[in-house]
């Protein structure tokens, strides 16, 4: 037999004088033993590990149906002015899942914003876009105001004051018939352009639009 | 194999040895109660030797000027342990149902069940306390500089532990589902998607899904009650390995005592 060194460098167990080692085999059945051992209890965990994980984390990439809700008759908004409608957002947790949406006409005076256009109705969510506590239409200010940390929104939901990153969320609108139907959220930056929804606290203008990804749940 | 030492018992605590010759025909129930207590625990011992693990870990030597302030990690862990009692016990009312049974569990704890006040009280205040345990703990183990070498994975684990501390205090604060509840979390969940790329998907996985749903209570309840306790326990468990292995610090001020007079018969 050689000596150490040449005995090391062969890929053959024969060569290495292992004693009982087969011709042309490469691996010591000690190591493919060990091996196929911790790989069998690799599989064994990730069997139960891996659906467990995606169980938790599936309702992340679960995308929302499409919903409409009637929240009113065409005349019982005016133009100038919101009236509150409460909208089921998650049936079957009770108040939960209910939520405010400050709902008016489309008015061509203000609403000169191209995306706007083919809003038949305005419907503003009361979800503020600071850290998501509900803000209140105060008429008399003609602002919107969140009670929690001092945000403050215009008439169209624009931040002009206080710590939001971005205006008001919006929902999608249409007419049935006699009746106001209010749908899916979707998220204003500051241009009042359309994006998928987005969490309160994230911002949309600038780079913030891609530091901020809509989760593949929110997608519409 | 070797005998291991016996504890450092101060002379007063230690038994003296039956003398040859005395008490053997007077045995007291005590005695006979005494020496069945001794066969169980040597019965045990001698298939687990728990016992050197026992007096290793419980009669370890500490240095001069150990003081209250050493105490502070044993104070958390047992703020932990009643946090665990009392959970448990708690869980046996509580119903994570976001229709109104969550809330009603709990006023029905709170104002029906004998000592459920009581019981939630300690629940609920003793977060609060373990909250601030932690911190103090923590605060010692700067100011006494203890987490130098080699004791630098034991302050890891302990930030892990104070993370998952704060981790538990969030879920748990939705659980009553009150008002308070309900926007803190709205609050606290968007707060984690502030942060840029994973933000929205963190708070994504919270809320599971999108927005608040019907399963958001039961996953903070599942995380509080069975994913947390049971990283917190683990953890606990390493942190007081290393405590054990690595011995205590002296606090800074405790100077190093030099004996002069070995120095000068040696030269």
């Amino acid at each position: 037999m050689a000596d150490k060194r040449t005995r090391h460098t062969s890929k053959y167990t024969l060569d290495r004088g292992i004693p009982g080692a087969f011709e042309g085999e490469t691996i010591t059945r000690r190591r493919f033993m060990t091996g196929t051992a911790h790989g069998t209890g690799a599989l064994a965990a990730m069997s139960f590990a891996l659906p467990a994980l995606a169980f938790a984390v599936g309702p992340v990439f679960k995308t929302n149906t499409e919903h409409w809700e009637v929240v009113g008759k065409l005349d019982q908004f005016p133009d100038n002015n919101y009236v509150p409608v409460i909208l089921t957002l998650n049936p079957g947790i009770g108040e939960a899942g209910k939520t405010t949406v400050y709902v008016r006409k489309f008015n061509p005076e203000i609403d000169t914003d191209p995306y706007d256009k083919n809003m038949p109705y305005i419907a503003i969510s009361s979800r503020c876009a600071h850290v998501g506590c509900p803000v209140r239409w105060v008429d008399a200010s003609e602002r919107f105001i969140c009670p929690c940390h001092g945000g403050v929104y215009d008439l169209l939901g624009r931040r002009v004051g206080g710590p939001p990153v971005r205006p008001l969320d919006r929902f999608y609108t249409r007419v049935n018939g006699e009746d106001v139907e209010v749908g899916m959220r979707f998220s204003v930056n500051s241009q009042l352009r359309h994006f998928s929804p987005r969490l309160p606290g994230e911002p949309l203008d600038g780079i913030g639009q891609y530091l901020y990804p809509s989760v593949p749940g929110a997608k519409i | 194999m070797p005998k291991l030492p016996a504890p450092p018992l101060p002379a007063p605590l230690k038994t003296p040895p039956p003398r040859p010759g005395t008490g053997n025909g007077t045995a007291t129930p005590a005695d006979h109660a005494h020496k069945g207590a001794v066969a169980v625990v040597d019965w045990v011992d001698e298939r687990t030797s728990l016992s050197g693990a026992a007096r290793w870990m419980m009669f370890r030597k500490v240095p001069k000027g150990t003081n209250w302030f050493y105490t502070l990690g044993s104070a958390t862990m047992f703020a932990f342990l009643s946090q665990a009692v009392t959970g448990v016990f708690l869980a046996m009312y509580y119903r994570p149902d976001a229709s109104g049974g969550a809330y009603e569990s709990i006023r029905y704890v709170t104002n029906d069940v004998f000592l459920g006040q009581f019981v939630r009280g300690m629940h609920k205040w003793g977060s609060s306390v373990m909250v601030v345990l932690v911190f103090l703990h923590m605060g010692r183990t700067f100011f006494f500089g203890a987490y130098k070498y080699p004791r630098e994975l034991n302050w890891v684990i302990g930030v892990v532990l104070l993370i998952l501390t704060m981790a538990m205090s969030f879920t748990g604060y939705l659980l009553p589902f009150d008002q308070r509840a309900y926007w803190a979390t709205q609050v606290g969940v968007n707060i984690n998607g502030t942060g840029p790329l994973l933000g929205p998907y963190l708070s994504a996985f919270l809320l599971g899904g999108s927005e608040f749903n019907a399963t958001t209570l039961s996953r903070f309840y599942a995380i509080h009650m069975l994913l947390l306790p049971g990283l917190i326990a683990a953890l606990i468990g390493a942190h007081l390995y290393l405590v054990a292995k690595l011995g205590t610090t002296a606090p800074p001020w405790q100077k190093v005592h030099r004996r002069d007079e070995l120095l000068e018969t040696e030269v």
